[in-house]
């Protein structure tokens, strides 16, 4: 896997407040992120921060390029847009834990 | 709006210059324990850190040191907080004992207590139709300055009860945490569309439009309160009123039991369509 640009921001959702990303699958891609050189940002659980109106939400939303590991696009969009920090069209790639495979979703991360 | 975030510190797994570096399967470890707990991680490496700005007054910072000493740190602005701790030889949950032991106190939001269950609207496809402010008993949802629908109460949203996105025409209502698609945030197709659609025709559940019908029931179960004097009737007219929606499974039970009175139905009905109608009507105030 080539290595990451170092302006590129990666961000990784755990999902922790609810089971609803699969676990092997969150497991996985937060492996073969630990696997990589990369620094990187994990959080707890995107859901929590928008309910909470979390600020760091805006610093993510203000750090582009950025790549997230998440869930539907639909839905992360959805949750920085209700927390007044809505993410910008251009610069933000969305990587699904839900759907994608951990190969998937890894590559998508640290791609050069 | 909720503003109660409790987060103590950010925890950051350094393996940088002056450090040595994890095993890829500890460090995994370390860092789901860590976020399961509720805790945000940052994994900084000689390549650099996460390169996020952070706003946290404090931070923990984790790392194999030199000497299996700490080194001392300070914040040059001194608005943050800064402690390191060694954590050369210690297992994953001795780490995170060290994490909690350091946090202390300090309260903190934590998985298990507590599930985030709440409407997301998608506005490229929400058409301000208001039918969502209308139909939720529970003030979930209020309207913007400029007249636009919003989530202003998510704290008010019955854990596990999706109902309001079923009446919403277009597939506009998500709930993130919810198990399946289109509610779950999915893309919507033409066969989502057209199903939720039909269950839109929220009144063909109770025979009619559905405040009519709560007005019709809500009047009946008065008429019977009145002649019984029984608040017990009254509470059976109103769970009798939406079974038929639970049975659907469109309202979980417990949610059912949280309903407001009949009366109190109707007068947040009669406020709710007020707000849309002044929303829709251009205008901030109910006519």
């Amino acid at each position: 896997m080539s290595e990451t640009s170092p302006s590129t921001k990666l961000l990784y959702c755990r999902c922790a407040y609810a089971q609803v990303v699969p676990q092997s699958v969150k497991d996985g891609v937060l492996a073969k992120l630990c696997d990589s050189g990369a620094g990187f940002e994990s959080v707890a659980d995107l859901c929590e921060m928008a309910a909470h109106r979390d600020e760091r939400l805006k610093a993510f939303a203000e750090s582009t390029p950025i790549r997230i590991a998440a869930c539907f696009p639909r839905v992360v969009r959805g949750l920085f847009r209700q927390a007044e920090c809505s993410l910008p069209e251009d610069g933000v790639e969305i990587l699904n834990m839900r759907v994608q495979t951990i190969d998937e979703v890894a590559e998508g991360l640290l791609k050069a | 709006m909720i503003t109660h975030t409790a987060r103590p510190l950010r925890v950051v797994l350094y393996e940088g210059n002056g450090a040595i570096a994890l095993s890829a399967p500890a460090r995994a470890q370390v860092m789901a324990a860590l976020l399961d707990k509720g805790y945000a991680v940052t994994r900084a490496t000689a390549q650099g850190a996460s390169g996020f700005p952070h706003d946290d007054r404090s931070l923990l910072v984790l790392g194999q040191f030199q000497n299996q000493q700490a080194p001392d740190l300070e914040d040059a602005t001194g608005k943050v907080t800064i402690e390191a701790r060694d954590i050369t030889g210690l297992e994953t949950l001795d780490i995170v004992s060290l994490v909690e032991k350091a946090r202390g106190n300090k309260p903190m939001n934590q998985p298990g207590t507590w599930k985030p269950w709440f409407p997301v609207i998608d506005y490229s496809r929400c058409t301000n139709c208001m039918q969502c402010l209308s139909f939720c008993l529970f003030d979930v949802y209020g309207v913007s300055k400029d007249g636009k629908i919003q989530v202003q109460n998510n704290d008010n949203c019955k854990t596990n009860c999706p109902a309001c996105s079923r009446v919403c025409p277009e597939v506009a209502i998500m709930f993130p945490k919810h198990q399946s698609g289109p509610i779950n945030g999915e893309q919507v197709n033409e066969e989502d569309l057209r199903r939720e659609k039909m269950k839109v025709d929220i009144s063909s559940l109770l025979g009619g439009d559905i405040y009519a019908r709560l007005r019709d029931r809500s009047e009946a179960a008065k008429s019977r309160f009145s002649k019984e004097r029984s608040a017990d009737k009254a509470l059976e007219e109103r769970k009798k009123c939406l079974t038929k929606m639970a049975q659907d499974g469109f309202i979980p039970a417990e949610v059912l039991a949280s309903l407001p009175s009949p009366d109190e139905i109707m007068r947040k009905a009669e406020e709710a369509q007020a707000k849309a109608q002044a929303a829709l009507n251009g205008n901030g105030n109910p006519a």
